[in-house]
């Protein structure tokens, strides 16, 4: 009973804040909503007993991505209102809806899986001694015997996508720092020499 | 009443689309992030859910490489956007159409 309340609780919530975020023509408010929206996601992660992508997803998307989000906005003109020209708006409602349905009728068709077998079934760290039985320890098993080289390439790939965040926003970036303090410390400097002066 | 895995899957469905349909309908290129952000959470969901009805660890263990690879997407695509909104001073999809080297 309790899952069920929880589980339409949270759709609902899930729903109505990324129906905001796709919506509002508020950059601001897009960003924050579409926060919200990552948060309650992450409550059907510990409804579904994967503890572990929970947390993950809240320290990932809430406090990584959204963080990162929110300094690019500070490049940004979010005051003012996003303005977009659309061309044929009926023509682009009607593709969006059907495009929308299609990908609901593909999805929602029926699933065909009994007779699927789990190769790594959960709780797979009770055939360990000595292990605590429990999602993350599941998770570790599994990360790290099948799925090592991928986890490895997902840290290398990380490390290139940060190399190249920096490298690209950070042009000529430097330069303006650098320029700014040093002015400002002559600006400071001077003030003092002229106090003293007095 | 139980939750199951149809209940799941149509919520992660819903969710993709809304996130098309932002995909679609939107003109700047910050809020296309913000779409596709949604349909990354929109299927990792879905992954979940698959993971626990089969007992299978699998889906979570996708579910987190998705997420591992939408951090590296909006580290890239934030920087190629601010260098372009330094340059164009507009984040509009339309000034994509003229790039001239």
């Amino acid at each position: 009973m309790f899952e069920v309340v929880a589980f339409y609780l949270f759709a609902i919530l899930t729903i109505v804040m990324f129906v905001i975020t796709v919506t509002t023509k508020n950059a601001l408010y897009a960003l924050s909503s579409l926060a919200a929206g990552m948060i309650f996601i992450s409550a059907f992660f510990f409804l579904l007993e994967a503890d572990f992508l929970g947390v993950v997803q809240i320290i990932v998307y809430t406090g990584a991505v959204m963080a990162l989000y929110a300094f690019g906005m500070m490049f940004f003109d979010t005051i003012s209102d996003v303005e977009e020209k659309i061309a044929n708006p009926r023509l682009t409602f009607l593709l969006t809806g059907l495009v929308a349905l299609v990908v609901v009728v593909i999805i929602v068709s029926p699933i065909v899986g009994a007779n699927i077998t789990a190769h790594y079934p959960v709780g797979i760290s009770g055939n360990f001694p000595g292990v605590i039985v429990g999602n993350v320890q599941d998770i570790g098993i599994v990360l790290f015997t099948k799925y090592l080289i991928p986890f490895e390439l997902a840290a290398v790939m990380l490390l290139v996508a940060m190399i190249g965040g920096i490298i690209l926003a950070g042009k000529k970036m430097d330069m303006d720092l650098v320029q700014d303090t040093v002015q400002e410390q002559n600006h400071l400097h001077s003030d003092f020499n002229n106090k003293k002066d007095v | 009443m139980e939750v199951t895995l149809n209940d799941y899957l149509i919520l992660s469905t819903i969710l993709f689309a809304i996130g098309l349909l932002g995909a679609i309908r939107r003109k700047n290129l910050l809020m296309l992030f913000f779409a596709t952000e949604i349909m990354l959470n929109a299927v990792n969901v879905g992954m979940a859910a698959i993971s626990k009805f089969h007992g299978d660890l699998t889906g979570q263990i996708f579910a987190f490489f998705i997420v591992a690879i939408a951090a590296s997407e909006v580290a890239v695509g934030l920087g190629l956007l601010i260098l372009w909104f330094k340059r164009r001073n507009t984040l509009n999809l339309d000034s994509l159409q003229k790039m001239e080297g």
